[in-house]
């Protein structure tokens, strides 16, 4: 975990007390709305359907139980006692008091956080695998690049204010989890073929109006060169990217519009001048990060422990959420544990206060204090003992989060739509809730295996439905809600896009077209293929048939 | 008739602040006779116009965001003074041209930051290689000033700094 020397601290009092005279002068008439809009916005908050909305960074997902403690304190002191996890590892509070926001951000600061860059037109917060350090399929901890990165991006002069906003993702693994294909800039950190440190650089991903799987720029960047190189990106993409349609600004359209290759060459002109300059970075700054990643104190622990072992074979209920909720741990007798915030019925994604001190006191006695948080919008207790993971179920069945559903259909990844978003053209809590209810039978759902859903409750696409293997969009048709259901997106290193099914469905008919969706799978699959393997073998055919069986019969 | 002194000009090398007045004025065309005392002229103008101008020290040029310093090139080097036009502050093309400027094309002389500029932009413009600010009219001019101050620490280097952070820190 990284840890904030003076410097950093100093930085983030000192925003602290900018914001605080920003919004002094907003309330007192000196900065009009229009100004105030885009420096607020730099700063997470929004002003939304109840209320402001105020968006925390959490850098790459990571937390202590100390900053958890804090987040569950600012919900009770400021909100309305809950917070909501996103789908970018931020945690959004629904309800404060804009006059309260400067005290908001002068607790975090005491804990080392702050709502920095996590809206507006800027780099913003860095996402990266939540199992990263503990994954089995490690490559190398992307964590320190992360928070190179960080540092780097915050409150860069020159990118202060880019066209649109900027979204950087970081993987280390064989299996992408930090969907890295579908934003502005993804890296991969590799090993070349002399066993150097670089990265593969992907640029113009994202999903939103006109959904794009990047193209790598660059298939070995040095690790020393990061920066500069990130530098040369950000600099062409400020000064080309469009700023005459918001809709056209993102730096997708750009490097679609120059082609790849012509944009990938103008970054090398660019990059050709910053190269080997003071960006470069030096061995020591590399350690120093690394530094703070290191290995928490491992007991050395057999490969699978006995204990564990009997449990699981005599309790089913305790297996099923071993086999879903249970990560493989890179180090022997140890797992990454997923607590699940998707409880049916509770909005995907949200924690109250007593759970997340409840949650800091599980990290504090059995995963040396530290909390994950998923892009999937779940918690994840990185380090815990086999031996300890029958005691952190019944722990997390108490306080709701042991619903053995990651990766299954009810495992819903969803923004928070039209019931708190003022973006949001459609509803998408209720039919999270409405699919949830569908596949409420515990048999059949781990029957079924892995599906992706996901639900935005409109275009700017925030609960990634694209990326679903089945995908909700809610769209506006004449000042009414309906729904575009489309099926095959993906996130991994296959990452593409969904198809669109057909015409879109009313509300209260969506969670039956999911399940007749499933109907179609489950008739068509052989052995135990997934869900994704029956949708690529027999294509979009067989269940658009059905879903519009009887439209077509009525002519 | 005088302008009220809109103009915050930092003294580069010793932190130093002071408001002025302008005596420059910006002409959106050049004139195609004699260009007076005190000019700054579009680019594109200074450009066509080059070999007449390029030893006048009372002659600037001022930037709008499409502008290509690459245009420019090494006669950045010779000139007094260069603005840079913010139509609105949330273009922040300008910052990667006052950047451009300073650490690639050489220029020393006077950058000067015009349009939407108030106290929230101060500090980025400075980092990019800015020391004058043309305040906007309708803003507290004392009040933008202090903008210069909201951090005294920076992660990553610039103009006004080109050592990033992490070679102080170790330093």
């Amino acid at each position: 975990m990284y840890i904030y020397d003076d410097y950093d601290q100093r930085i983030v009092d000192q925003r602290v007390a900018q914001f605080r005279d920003q919004t002094r002068r907003f309330l007192s008439g000196e900065l009009t709305g229009e100004e105030f809009r885009p420096l607020r916005l730099q700063n997470g908050l929004y002003i939304q359907r109840h209320a402001p909305m105020l968006r925390v960074a959490v850098p790459y997902g990571h937390l202590t139980s100390k900053q958890v403690r804090m987040l569950a304190h600012i919900a009770r002191k400021y909100d309305r006692g809950y917070g909501h996890f996103t789908t970018r590892q931020n945690i959004q509070y629904n309800w404060p008091k804009l006059e309260d926001v400067p005290d908001i951000l002068a607790d975090l600061a005491t804990v080392q956080m702050h709502a920095v860059q996590t809206s507006g037109n800027c780099v913003r917060n860095t996402t990266t695998d939540q199992f990263a350090g503990v994954a089995h399929d490690e490559i190398i901890d992307p964590r320190p690049w992360c928070e190179i990165i960080r540092q780097w991006s915050t409150f860069h002069p020159e990118f202060a204010h880019l066209p649109r906003k900027f979204k950087i993702a970081v993987c280390g693994s064989v299996e992408d989890r930090a969907a890295t294909w579908v934003h502005d800039i993804g890296v991969h950190v590799v090993h070349n073929e002399a066993g150097e440190v670089g990265f593969k650089v992907i640029v113009g991903g994202g999903l939103g109006r006109t959904p794009i799987v990047g193209a790598v720029i660059r298939e070995f960047l040095p690790q020393q060169h990061l920066l500069s190189y990130l530098d040369a990106v950000l600099r062409v993409y400020n000064r080309y990217g469009r700023r005459d349609n918001k809709y056209k600004a993102r730096i997708k359209i750009l490097v679609k519009a120059m082609t790849p290759a012509a944009f990938a060459a103008k970054v090398e002109a660019e990059w050709a001048h910053l190269k080997d300059g003071p960006m470069t970075l030096t061995q020591a700054e590399i350690d120093r990060n690394a530094a703070f990643f290191t290995a928490p104190a491992y007991e050395t622990l057999p490969a699978e422990d006995a204990g564990f072992a009997q449990l699981r074979s005599e309790n089913k209920a305790f297996a099923r959420w071993v086999e879903r909720n249970v990560f493989k741990h890179k180090v022997p007798g140890y797992a990454a544990v997923t607590l699940s915030l998707k409880a049916t019925g509770v909005a995907p994604g949200d924690a109250t206060d007593a759970q997340l001190d409840a949650v800091a006191d599980l990290a504090d006695q059995y995963a040396f204090g530290e909390i994950r948080v998923s892009h999937e919008q779940n918690l994840i207790l990185a380090d815990v003992k086999q031996s300890d993971l029958f005691a952190v179920w019944e722990a997390a069945k108490k306080l709701g989060f042991a619903t053995p559903n990651i990766g299954l259909i009810t495992d819903i990844v969803c923004c928070p739509g039209g019931d708190f978003c003022d973006l949001a053209n459609a509803k998408s809590i209720p039919i999270a809730e409405g699919i949830q209810r569908v596949f409420d039978d515990q048999d059949y759902l781990f029957d079924l295996g892995e599906i992706d859903l996901n639900i935005s409750g409109c275009m700017n696409s925030c609960g990634h439905h694209h990326v679903g293997h089945i995908g909700i969009l809610g769209v506006d048709k004449s000042g009414s809600e309906w729904y575009q259901v489309s099926l095959g997106g993906r996130q991994g290193h296959d990452a593409s896009l969904g198809k669109v099914i057909g015409p879109s469905f009313a509300q209260d008919d969506v969670p039956g077209v999911v399940k007749q969706i499933i109907d179609v799978y489950v008739e068509h699959r052989q052995d135990d293929e997934r869900f994704l393997d029956v949708f690529d073998r027999v294509g979009m055919e067989p269940f658009k048939t059905r879903i519009y069986a009887k439209e077509r019969a009525h002519g | 008739m005088v302008k009220a002194p809109h103009i915050v000009k930092l003294d580069r090398a010793t932190g130093q602040r002071q408001i002025i007045a302008n005596h420059w004025l910006r002409l959106a065309e050049a004139a195609d006779d004699a260009v007076p005392p005190h000019s700054l002229l579009p680019l594109k103008e200074w450009l066509e116009r080059r070999d007449e101008l390029i030893g006048r020290a009372d002659v600037g040029i001022w930037f709008a965001p499409d502008d290509e310093p690459e245009a420019l090139g090494s006669d950045a080097a010779q000139l007094a003074i260069i603005a840079v036009e913010f139509p609105a502050f949330t273009d922040g093309r300008g910052f990667s041209i006052g950047r451009l400027l300073r650490e690639r094309y050489g220029f020393t002389g006077e950058l000067r930051a015009v349009g939407d500029v108030f106290k929230d932009t101060m500090l980025y413009l400075k980092r990019c290689g800015f020391d004058a600010f043309e305040v906007r009219a309708d803003k507290d001019v004392e009040e933008a000033a202090k903008g210069l101050d909201d951090f005294t620490e920076y992660y990553q280097g610039a103009a006004d700094q080109p050592l990033p952070l992490f070679r102080r820190r170790s330093a």
